[in-house]
């Protein structure tokens, strides 16, 4: 049952607008009467739940900043950030789904795409009946995507396309994938490639012990045929795939503030309740320790992620920035699962309660989009002017 | 058909409660605001979908301060027309019942729905004032709620069973669990009600007819006592004995 209270200790709800607060309430509501009764079930069954799709839309989780005329509720950054919060609070695969589909698929469209590509995509996306998955890593090609080697041939009338992604968030029921190839002289472009196209397919990856509520796989492309309208003409270069990807670690760093206070949240709710020695354990300094630190740790992401938002709507904030916050929200996130899990004692092992469910899945979180250690290193780059990891 | 819903703004559930002023006032520090349950889920809901099978409008009405802005913006998200504020403080139930029935009068509707309660104060009193103000029928209370032509049918939950009931429109309904289901807004709703009109209106002469002397938080809770199932005599001798309720 989700008992959830929110918990704003530096009362930053002053910073938000009644608008926000509204967004905020609204996708709650929705999650707690839609999602939270059947997360559970989904994810021992590793499914995604796809009837949830239509109220994603409704609550403005696909590309909440895509403009009203590309079919977008046109939201501000803050709003997208609320959004994915509520939404990793209950799991972080369903917001995957939502990462997926607003930063790595309608945001290229959006702001590297023609206004046919636009029209014809945005729209569908924005409410759904589209969904859509993004291909920049390989086997062998995780942390150094630049090295990619999935290619494309002007053919004259057509690009040949070739090669492999792998660990492709909603791959397996995708309508269309985003696929960053390179050219015939090792330039990386977008293509747009459609559900359909022969020698397009888009096998599951099975065994996952994390993100299983949320639908992974691979994109393989044998001899795909890609018209010409549906290379995003707007930019190339790894820069392009990476533009994406400030944007997906950016509602990462909300998302796991969302993570982190579900079990904080159920955390302190279990220590008030659970009596051992004749009082509640909240009252044994261990404890305290644990929950103090935890609040402490939300707070502070709370700050650093608000500001955050504030600077990207303001066009100012910097891929390192966003570096930071990724990285530091999802430890501190996993950090905070742990800790909550061991507050649980036993219980929280079960599925009585979200906490292991959220430490698996953050386990993908830390890895995807960037690992621990190369935002570490994207931060001593940005500081020093020094690459470790060329 | 044109439909006025009062909503009232009701701390949340959660909210922490306490008095200030000599325990005469209700301490709105840090309290987050939501509709009144009653007004939304059943009165607000029935009314939008009245409009959306036969057409015409649906208003909402409440009296506050600008605070009350953001449960009239929900209520405009979740499909309400327009919006109009009463700009004075809800001081009691017949203050605000007068003020709602003084705009009423000036403009026509069909129906006047409201939830049967608050769930903060629970007076139940504000649809049946506003009815005796505006020499309206009243039906309290109301699960389910028809309309055809000028025909208003309302069912209400009575003692073992359903009373019927049918009146003539213009006529003010409460509503109570069961007259319709909650609906959660979605984006465009919320963005349909930035534009929505939300008209401000002076209050009209009316004094407040009651005074709060004082609030009472319930008493806390004690510790149980918990009993071994298979011990029934000593949860007999405790019941008796201690608190004396047997």
């Amino acid at each position: 049952m989700d008992r959830y209270e929110h918990h704003d200790y530096y009362l930053l709800d002053d910073l938000l607008t009644e608008e926000h607060k509204l967004i905020r309430d609204t996708a709650r509501a929705w999650l707690k009467k839609e999602v939270s009764p059947i997360i559970e079930e989904a994810y021992e069954k590793a499914e995604f739940p796809k009837q949830i799709i239509p109220g994603l839309a409704s609550i403005g989780a696909f590309g909440p900043y895509i403009p009203e005329k590309y079919g977008g509720p046109g939201l501000d950054q803050i709003s997208y950030g609320i959004i994915m919060q509520e939404l990793e609070r209950v799991d972080s695969g369903v917001r995957s789904t939502s990462s997926v589909q607003s930063s790595l698929v309608m945001y290229p469209i959006w702001k590297y795409g023609s206004e046919e590509q636009r029209m014809k995509f945005l729209p569908k996306l924005a409410s759904g009946e589209f969904m859509g998955s993004f291909g920049l890593t390989e086997p062998d090609h995780g942390s150094n995507p630049s090295g990619m080697t999935t290619n494309f041939k002007d053919m004259g009338d057509h690009y040949l396309l070739n090669g492999a992604k792998m660990w492709i968030s909603n791959s397996p029921f995708c309508d269309l994938a985003v696929v960053w190839a390179k050219d015939e002289s090792g330039r990386i472009h977008g293509l747009i490639v459609e559900r359909g196209m022969e020698g397009f397919t888009t096998p599951e990856t099975h065994g996952k012990w994390s993100l299983r509520a949320s639908a992974t796989g691979e994109l393989v492309f044998d001899n795909v045929k890609v018209p010409k309208e549906n290379l995003l003409p707007g930019k190339s270069g790894l820069g392009a795939p990476l533009g994406c990807l400030d944007s997906a670690r950016y509602g990462i760093a909300w998302g796991t503030i969302g993570t982190a206070l579900d079990c904080y949240d159920s955390a302190l709710r279990y220590s008030k309740e659970r009596i051992q020695f004749g009082k509640p354990i909240a009252g044994f300094q261990l404890i305290q320790k644990k929950l103090a630190e935890m609040i402490t740790e939300i707070t502070k992401a709370q700050m650093l992620t608000w500001r955050l938002g504030v600077l990207r709507e303001e066009g100012r904030a910097t891929s390192a920035q966003i570096s930071m916050a990724k990285r530091n929200n999802v430890d501190m996130a996993l950090k905070i699962a742990r800790e909550a899990r061991q507050i649980h004692g036993a219980m929280g092992i079960t599925n009585e309660y979200s906490i292991m469910r959220h430490m698996m899945n953050l386990e993908s979180v830390i890895t995807y989009e960037g690992t621990h250690d190369i935002h570490l290193l994207i931060t001593g780059k940005d500081i020093t002017g020094i690459a470790a990891f060329e | 058909m044109d439909i006025l819903v009062c909503i009232s703004k009701a701390p949340d559930t959660t909210a922490k409660i306490q008095f200030t002023d000599g325990n005469t006032k209700f301490d709105e520090n840090g309290v987050q605001f939501i509709v009144n349950p009653y007004d939304e889920w059943y009165a607000l809901v029935r009314a939008l979908e009245l409009k959306e099978a036969g057409g015409g409008s649906v208003c909402i009405i409440t009296v506050g301060g600008p605070e009350a802005d953001p449960v009239i913006r929900k209520a405009l998200a979740i499909g309400a027309d327009k919006a109009v504020r009463i700009d004075a403080q809800p001081t009691d139930a017949g203050f605000v019942a007068g003020q709602i029935a003084d705009y009423a009068k000036a403009n026509s509707f069909d129906l006047i729905l409201c939830g049967k309660e608050t769930i903060n104060y629970n007076g139940s009193q504000v649809g049946g004032m506003i009815a005796a103000e505006m020499d309206l029928p009243y039906v309290s209370q109301a699960i389910k709620l028809d309309v055809a032509g000028a025909t208003a049918t309302v069912e209400r939950d009575i003692q073992g069973g359903v009373e019927v009931l049918e009146g003539n429109t213009p006529l003010v309904i409460s509503c109570a669990k069961g007259m319709a289901e909650q609906r959660i807004p979605n984006m465009r709703g919320i963005m349909a009600a930035r534009t929505k009109p939300l008209e401000v209106v002076a209050p009209t002469d009316r004094p407040a007819l009651t005074e709060v002397v004082g609030y009472d938080l319930p008493p806390q809770k004690t510790e149980v006592k918990l009993v071994d199932p298979e011990n029934a005599e000593e949860l007999i001798n405790l019941l008796r004995n201690e608190a004396k309720i047997i």
